[in-house]
């Protein structure tokens, strides 16, 4: 059906144009023999071709195009009065009787063209006189038409300021005055399609007004550009007179394309000025009409006006902008009580972007719009359309950006409030946002006020929130959560011990209500916080009177402790292991004995009680054994204690190699190589000797289990040993011992139940390499190797 | 780290770790060896090394791995030695993390530049807010094993 309409269109537009050059035609031979009245005839049958009702917009346009290139011969005609000796008053009145209305109204435009151009007659009687007759045509389409005619011939004869049509009694007025009941007339004419046809052919009568809505919204572009129409004219005729047509017309199409039309049209400077009177509009239009759409643009346009013009600031404040708006847009959202909540928390969006633009340093403006989103999203609906939360995200998201200092966004006391409107997903995806945000600005938190706040804000990450397990989370994405907030901590920093000391207190009580899954990546980013703290302050133990926690090295190795020890259980024994060392040894450094004393001692039992994979043992004694050997501040006793237990449990690792290696790894607690250190060379010894009798144990225990007896690493390993410790100057290691190994090894190697093994061959080549080279290092290296062949 | 290895090989798809001693990933060595041009160089974290950071401890382990460059860490502190068995070099923390070995850790890292028997090495510090760069030059004389 719509495919015979519109192939029916296409014959009509075709048998139009075809009338229009046909009767042109003759219109010309008329023009060439300057025969005025077979001018007036054939141009009034190709006028009659506009008298279709048959057409669509689009191909209406397309006939008026063609009459119109005609029209503008048949002037240059008019205009000519020696080809067709008719004044120009009297062929004002000749057009007049041509049969039809539309042709004669069409021709009387025309002469009333060269009319104004002659000067004959005042330009405003001459328009006055045109724009009324036109209501003689009331079709939509074709009245639409005509006055666009109207427009289009008029533009450039308008009495404007300094054009030649001004003066006496022509005045700017006048011209105002014309192009508003212009514009008036058409707009009537376009909504009135609006009602025109069946209700099925709806749709396409919308599509129609869309495609005829610029000839209404020309007559704005005119008066924009009416060079006389200065602010005050504006204010006071131009302004109301139009909004007064949108109100009244009660067309949601025209409403709304023509809000639009008068921001962009009219200079911002202006809007600025007519703020109250153009908001006053707004509520006034039909409740269907896209209105944050258009306030959006409105605002969008005056934050590039201040942005581009910075020196209008002032008045911005001066006509309260802001007020106006944010009440404008409180009305709005209060009238249209259909509006979806996406709808108001865009219009907060505009708001919020204009505040930031045009009054960034008003804090308290930005917290007002973030309240007045409080009071929305507390009305009851909830935030369950996902662009509503998108926009409440991107609203959170401004004064982020803005501000790159993440403090200003801490101080507005709406902001949390917003934020506890977002579901739960949607909190951490802010509260990633956030700490995104102080990692790329490199904020420094500094206070423990706002290390509060912060941590009020990204509670989502911190804790569980009502309603989520951890366990329903990728565990990928945990991780990376938790990695963010962990980096988050090293940016809380503040130089004043005593302040640091409380950020670490508030970020303590934080991490220490996440639930066990978050521990083990929270609590090590805070312990080393501290220790660097513990490290700034060493030296200074006095008592600092009247702070509850003074920031002492021992307060906050107590506070480490009791840290700590949430580890375990997670259970994260190892890093609580690790953690402790470290703790130790900075407790060393500040010469707290009984503080590191209790750090290896919470190691141990860790070592004893928790960690039970043989391969984590090793490397945990490993460490134990490191950090104890750094230790000098313990006295004889503990020291004793510490090494015995130290050794003991080396010696009773799983595997004999492992044994060994703990067991000399051991030599070295007894022989610290500054000037106070001990240098105890007889347990050095012992050690070196029980590793041996081990690596012994564990050749024979090979080749009983195995048939072979494995490689001969570990006894180089231990000869290197040696060497170390005679390099040191230990009396009690004799180069009759090293020779007695080297000797062994060389045993060994021959031997067949050994195997062979290149890496150990290799070792054991480049030791004896360096015991050539000392060798031949001459002075009182070269004299202690002398004896020690090779 | 996930993130922190994936950005590594961002750098570099060519990536060789071993572990430290809070990493959890049991696939990372405790050392590791490998060849480049005519140099052997070995890999470890030197937790393992006792004592820490210890010279003469540090080339007993390059006589074990039989590397001409050995490449440690765990003191956050940057240190590049030459012996007779061949060259030691930490290049110290690239954050500037805290240690309990070293007092004020300055971020750096090592750029080593192998060429034939050559070996340059560029130590990059950020000291005060200013990057240092500094450059130690070494060889390898062809007959020996070692490196002078």
């Amino acid at each position: 059906m719509m495919l015979n309409g519109a192939e029916d269109e296409d014959k009509w537009l075709a048998e139009g144009i075809a009338g229009i050059q046909q009767n042109a035609f003759y219109m010309h031979r008329a023009l060439d023999s300057n025969n005025l009245r077979e001018v007036l005839k054939y141009s009034a049958q190709m006028l009659s071709e506009l008298r279709t009702s048959k057409l669509s917009p689009h191909k209406y346009y397309e006939l008026y195009m063609r009459a119109f290139d005609e029209l503008r011969k048949l002037e240059m005609f008019f205009k000519d009065e020696s080809k067709h000796g008719v004044s120009v008053v009297d062929l004002y009145e000749l057009v007049q009787h041509a049969g039809n209305i539309l042709p004669r109204l069409y021709l009387l435009c025309t002469v009333g063209s060269v009319y104004i151009k002659s000067k004959e007659a005042p330009a405003k009687d001459v328009l006055k006189d045109l724009v009324e007759m036109c209501r003689g045509v009331q079709h939509p389409i074709r009245g639409l038409f005509l006055r666009s005619y109207l427009a289009q011939i008029s533009r450039d004869k308008l009495p404007d300021i300094g054009s030649e049509y001004e003066g006496g009694a022509d005045t700017v007025m006048d011209a105002v005055e014309f192009v508003l009941q212009n514009f008036t007339e058409m707009n009537k004419l376009w909504v009135r399609l609006q009602n025109q046809g069946l209700g099925k052919l709806r749709e396409k009568r919308e599509k129609e007004r869309s495609e005829l809505r610029d000839l209404v919204g020309k007559n704005l572009h005119v008066l924009g550009q009416i060079e006389g129409i200065d602010l005050q004219m504006y204010k006071d005729t131009v302004l109301p007179r139009v909004l007064e047509q949108v109100v009244n017309c009660k067309d949601e199409l025209a409403q709304y394309y023509l809000m639009d039309c008068i921001i962009q049209v009219f200079p911002d400077e202006y809007h600025l000025q007519t703020l109250e009177i153009l908001l006053g509009a707004f509520p006034q239009l039909q409740p269907t009409v896209d209105i944050k759409t258009v306030l959006s643009q409105l605002m969008e346009r005056l934050s590039n006006y201040a942005a581009s013009n910075p020196e209008v600031l002032p008045e911005f404040l001066q006509v309260e902008a802001f007020a106006k708006l944010s009440s404008a847009i409180g009305k709005v959202i209060e009238a249209q009580v259909d509006m979806p909540i996406v709808g108001a928390i865009t219009l907060y969006v505009s708001l919020l972007t204009f505040t930031l633009r045009v009054h960034p340093d008003r804090l308290d403006y930005v917290d007002q719009v973030l309240g007045a989103c409080v009071k929305k999203l507390s009305s009851g609906q909830k935030l369950e359309d996902s662009r509503a939360t998108k926009q409440v995200v991107a609203l959170l998201s401004a004064p982020l950006e803005k501000y790159s200092d993440i403090v200003s966004a801490l101080t507005l006391s709406n902001y949390p409030r917003v934020m506890d409107h977002l579901d739960n997903g949607t909190n951490k995806v802010m509260a990633m946002v956030i700490i995104q945000s102080i990692m790329k600005n490199n904020t420094c938190i500094s206070t423990a006020d706002k290390v509060e706040v912060l941590f009020e804000l990204i509670k989502g990450l911190i804790k569980d929130l009502d309603g989520t397990g951890v366990d329903e989370l990728d565990e990928e994405d945990f991780k990376e959560e938790q990695n963010s907030v962990a980096r988050l901590i090293h940016m809380l920093y503040n130089d004043e011990p005593q302040e640091m000391l409380k950020i670490i207190c508030t970020v303590r009580k934080h991490i220490m209500a996440g639930g066990v899954k978050r521990l083990p990546f929270t609590i090590p980013p805070l312990v080393f916080s501290a220790l660097r703290l513990v490290r700034h302050l060493q030296g200074q133990d006095g008592e600092i009177v009247g702070e509850e926690v003074p920031a002492t090295p021992k307060k906050i190795f107590q506070l480490l402790n009791q840290t700590i020890e949430a580890l375990p259980s997670v259970p994260s024994p190892e890093l609580a292991l690790r953690l402790y060392l470290q703790c130790a040894e900075a407790a060393n450094d500040c010469d707290l004995e009984h503080a590191a004393y209790e750090f290896f001692t919470q190691a141990f039992i860790l070592y004893e009680e928790e960690i039970a994979d043989s391969k984590a043992q090793v490397t945990a004694i490993h460490l134990i054994i490191g950090s104890l050997q750094r230790m000098n501040v313990f006295g004889i006793e503990n020291r004793d204690t510490l090494t015995h237990k130290a050794t003991g449990y080396s010696a009773r690792l799983l595997k004999k190699p492992d044994q060994c290696r703990a067991v000399y790894a051991c030599s070295h607690l007894f022989w610290v190589d500054d000037q106070d250190g001990i240098k105890d060379g007889e347990r050095v010894l012992l050690c070196l000797k029980r590793a041996l009798r081990i690596a012994n144990a564990a050749q024979q225990m090979a080749n009983v289990a195995r048939g072979s007896s494995g490689p001969v690493t570990l006894f180089v390993e231990i000869l290197n040993k040696y060497l170390y410790f005679f390099e040191k100057g230990n009396q009690q290691i004799t180069s009759s011992a090293i020779q007695g190994l080297v000797e062994l090894i060389n045993t060994e190697m021959q031997s067949d139940s050994t195997t062979q093994n290149p890496t150990s061959d290799a070792f054991f080549a480049s030791t004896l390499r360096y015991i050539q080279f000392q060798k031949q290092k001459g002075g009182l290296i070269g004299e202690k190797y002398e004896s020690i062949k090779v | 780290m996930q993130e922190v290895h994936d950005y590594f090989k961002s750098l570099c798809p060519d990536l060789h770790v071993t572990r430290g001693e809070y990493d959890e990933d049991s696939r990372y060595p405790e050392n590791k060896t490998l060849t480049i041009g005519q140099f052997k160089l070995g890999i470890c974290h030197g937790h393992q090394v006792i004592p820490w950071g210890d010279l003469d401890s540090l080339a007993m382990l390059q006589r074990q791995l039989d590397v001409d460059i050995l490449v440690t860490g765990h003191t956050h502190q940057f240190k590049a030695y030459k012996h007779e068995g061949g060259v030691v070099i930490n290049p110290g923390s690239a954050t500037g993390a805290y240690s309990s070995f070293t007092y004020d850790v300055n971020p750096s890292f090592v750029l080593m530049d192998i060429d034939g028997l050559r070996v340059v090495v560029y130590v990059y510090e950020l000291i005060d807010g200013e990057v240092k760069v500094d450059k130690i030059d070494f060889k390898k004389t062809a007959t020996t094993r070692s490196a002078h």
